[in-house]
């Protein structure tokens, strides 16, 4: 399809001398919210972490925009927001420091901090360390990022753990929006996603090896 | 390149192509390592200055010459697995990768042993033994990286990553290690620097060159038709291959 | 869009995380200074009090310990960042990947060669080295170490995601460190003697000059590979 954002491509993954899956295509278009499915062990993370480009395929490709990611990397880059299992916020910096590194280093605005800190319920902690902030605090400064980016395409590993009911439906909140502007989110969760539910369509991996 | 090497990216194609390949190596470097051997160590003449001990050179030059050339030829491997992302052909690396280390274990051994009636010592820092022990260090290096990855294409990757910057080092590595074996040199003999070899001596020493060679293409083969197989243990043509096998 | 940086742009925003994260974890700087001065002092206890022999010895025990203490401190390059996922992050980050790896690479430096050469002249005091051959030390260290971190990233990088990666990574890395040695070395004994030394010199910023243009590429596929 020529409208499609992200294309999967015949996708074989191989792990411990186990096919998790074979032959895997799909596409992926602007407005589509696409939940993962499957068991644990199922493949879901490393199909994630493939279609980041973190991860080569034992065979197959995937395609931004009908160019292969392997080889476009920057032009993917920039329009790729992936948060996985690890938020990527370093203990030693402050709320603020963190969130300022990782909006420079993916060529965000990173003007509103206080603001966007804010969005997270992280106002007051700005300035304290991550290492003393609680599990979900310490994930909210990851997603923080979400309010502030211009990427189209976001793949999330579990964005929802150790964060809260509120804060569980005001993300659901940002995905819908962002998928309406014309955005894709692809994500795994072991709870229900309950806004948007219509919008929302699944890929559930059950390779059956015998 | 590219096209010529296309249908050998496929397991099966190189698999049976290793088999095909097998029994030539093997037959033939038997041939010409019972020669070799045979001719070097019973009928060769007997050297006026080394007497009889001479005769490692056997087994140690043809070890020493190989086992750089050994390396190149995983170097080789890994850079075509790198640049056209064939994993096969890290495969062919990592079955290379302990063949080499032997050959150079090999070579230091029997140059140990052969320093021993020379210079009357077990070893010497001498710029070519120096070398080989770093080379085997680099080696063993390659084995231990590839080893200590559960996931065996990423294992290749990493070891090929490891064998190409070994590859722009060896040179800087062994030109250092000469220089500076010119500036502490004590009392060296250089032993390879005989103005000239007897024929009588140097086409036995030659025919053992060509069989080691040949005899290292066997073993890769072997090693890598493992590797080939490991790799994919999981897949119907093994299977098959397994199920024929038990026949 | 996008608002895209220029490379010295992303040189600095890593730098300055990476040197921010050092000072609030003040044992990574310090602890391999230490190791470094600790290994120094063991030499003269092991081998003697002879000042001819330590004045003959001193270049390589300076060297060696440099070395070591540099292998010591290799790990925490890439090994904080790959737990706590920020090198996914750099991973995937628009900008290019040889910048910010040779922003870190540098940071590392800065934090480990720079202390090393600042307390060398006061251990080369302790082992009575050759008044002649301080300038020629500190020359070879500050050429040197640099090579030390960038080989040293490749390591690093290569053995990141392996769990018990220290042994194995000073496997790797320790027989590409011979050429640094050897010339290092024989450039300080050579000033010693009173010999000049510029050679010497000049093949150790040639082998710099080498690392800094190949081995952050180097480094960079290693990584994609180790995060895997």
């Amino acid at each position: 399809m020529d409208h499609a954002l992200l294309s999967a491509e015949k996708l074989t993954c191989i792990r411990e001398g186990r096919i998790l899956f074979d032959q895997l295509s799909f596409n992926i278009c602007a407005g589509d919210l696409v939940q993962i499915e499957g068991p644990n062990g199922a493949g879901k993370t490393s199909l994630l972490r493939i279609l980041a480009g973190l991860s080569r395929p034992y065979d197959g490709v995937v395609k931004f925009k009908q160019q292969d990611i392997s080889r476009y990397r920057d032009q993917y880059y920039e329009n790729l927001m992936y948060i996985g299992h690890l938020a990527g916020v370093k203990g030693e910096l402050t709320a603020d420091e963190n969130l300022r590194f990782n909006l420079k280093i993916h060529g965000d605005n990173d003007q509103n901090i206080s603001e966007t800190l804010a969005k997270v319920n992280l106002t007051g902690f700005e300035d304290a360390l991550a290492s003393h902030l609680s599990a979900g605090q310490h994930r909210r400064v990851a997603l923080a990022r979400l309010w502030q980016s211009k990427a189209k395409i976001w793949i999330l590993d579990e964005p929802f753990t150790a964060i809260d009911k509120a804060g569980v439906i005001e993300l659901e909140q940002l995905f819908i929006q962002h998928v309406d502007n014309g955005g894709a989110v692809i994500l795994t969760s072991h709870q229900d996603i309950q806004i948007g539910r219509d919008r929302l369509q699944r890929i559930t991996l059950d390779y059956n090896f015998d | 390149m590219w096209k010529w090497l296309h249908p050998y990216a496929k397991p099966e194609r190189s698999y049976q192509l290793a088999t095909t390949l097998l029994p030539w190596f093997a037959i033939s470097s038997i041939f010409c390592l019972s020669i070799g051997v045979v001719w070097g160590l019973a009928f060769a003449p007997v050297d006026y200055q080394q007497g009889e001990s001479y005769r490692i050179i056997f087994i140690h030059v043809p070890a020493a010459t190989l086992s750089l050339s050994t390396y190149m030829a995983m170097a080789t491997a890994a850079l075509v697995g790198m640049v056209w992302q064939l994993k096969l052909a890290d495969a062919a690396a990592a079955a290379i990768a302990p063949i080499g280390a032997v050959l150079t274990a090999v070579a230091l051994v029997t140059g140990a042993a052969w320093g021993k009636p020379m210079w009357g010592t077990w070893w010497i820092w001498d710029a070519r033994l120096t070398t080989q022990l770093i080379l085997l260090f680099i080696y063993l290096g390659i084995i231990a990286l590839h080893s200590s990855f559960e996931d065996k294409v990423l294992a290749g990757r990493a070891a090929g990553i490891l064998t190409l910057v070994g590859v722009i080092n060896i040179p800087i590595i062994k030109y250092s290690v000469e220089w500076w074996n010119t500036l502490h040199q004590g009392a060296t003999i250089s032993k390879l620097d005989k103005p000239s070899m007897d024929s009588a001596m140097l086409i036995p020493l030659l025919i053992n060159i060509l069989g080691f060679a040949l005899m290292i293409g066997a073993l890769t083969l072997i090693r890598f038709r493992n590797e080939v197989i490991a790799r994919n243990a999981m897949r119907p043509w093994v299977k098959e291959l397994v199920a024929l096998e038990n026949k | 869009m996008n608002q895209s940086l220029s490379y010295w742009q992303t040189f600095l925003i890593v730098l300055k995380r990476d040197l921010q994260v050092a000072v609030r974890n003040k044992g990574d700087i310090f602890n391999p200074l230490i190791f470094f001065v600790i290994v120094i002092t063991l030499f003269p206890l092991g081998i003697g009090s002879d000042s001819a022999i330590l004045t003959r010895i001193a270049p390589g025990i300076i060297w060696v310990a440099a070395l070591l203490s540099a292998l010591l401190s290799l790990e925490r390059l890439f090994k904080n960042d790959y737990l706590d996922g920020s090198l996914e992050q750099m991973l995937l980050s628009p900008q290019p990947l040889f910048i910010m790896v040779f922003a870190k690479v540098f940071a590392h430096w800065l934090l480990t060669g720079i202390p090393i050469i600042v307390v060398a002249p006061l251990l080369a005091l302790l082992l009575h080295m050759e008044q002649s051959a301080y300038g020629a030390m500190l020359a070879t260290l500050a050429l040197g170490t640099p090579i030390l971190s960038l080989i040293g990233g490749i390591g690093v990088a290569l053995t990141v995601g392996i769990k018990k990666g220290g042994v194995l990574l000073s496997l790797l890395i320790l027989p590409m460190y011979i050429p640094v040695l050897i010339f290092a070395t024989s450039a300080i004994e050579a000033a010693a003697l009173g010999m000049p030394f510029s050679g010497h010199l000049a093949i150790i910023g040639a082998l710099l000059a080498g690392s800094l243009t190949l081995t952050p590429f180097a480094i960079g596929a290693a990584l994609r590979v180790s995060t895997n």
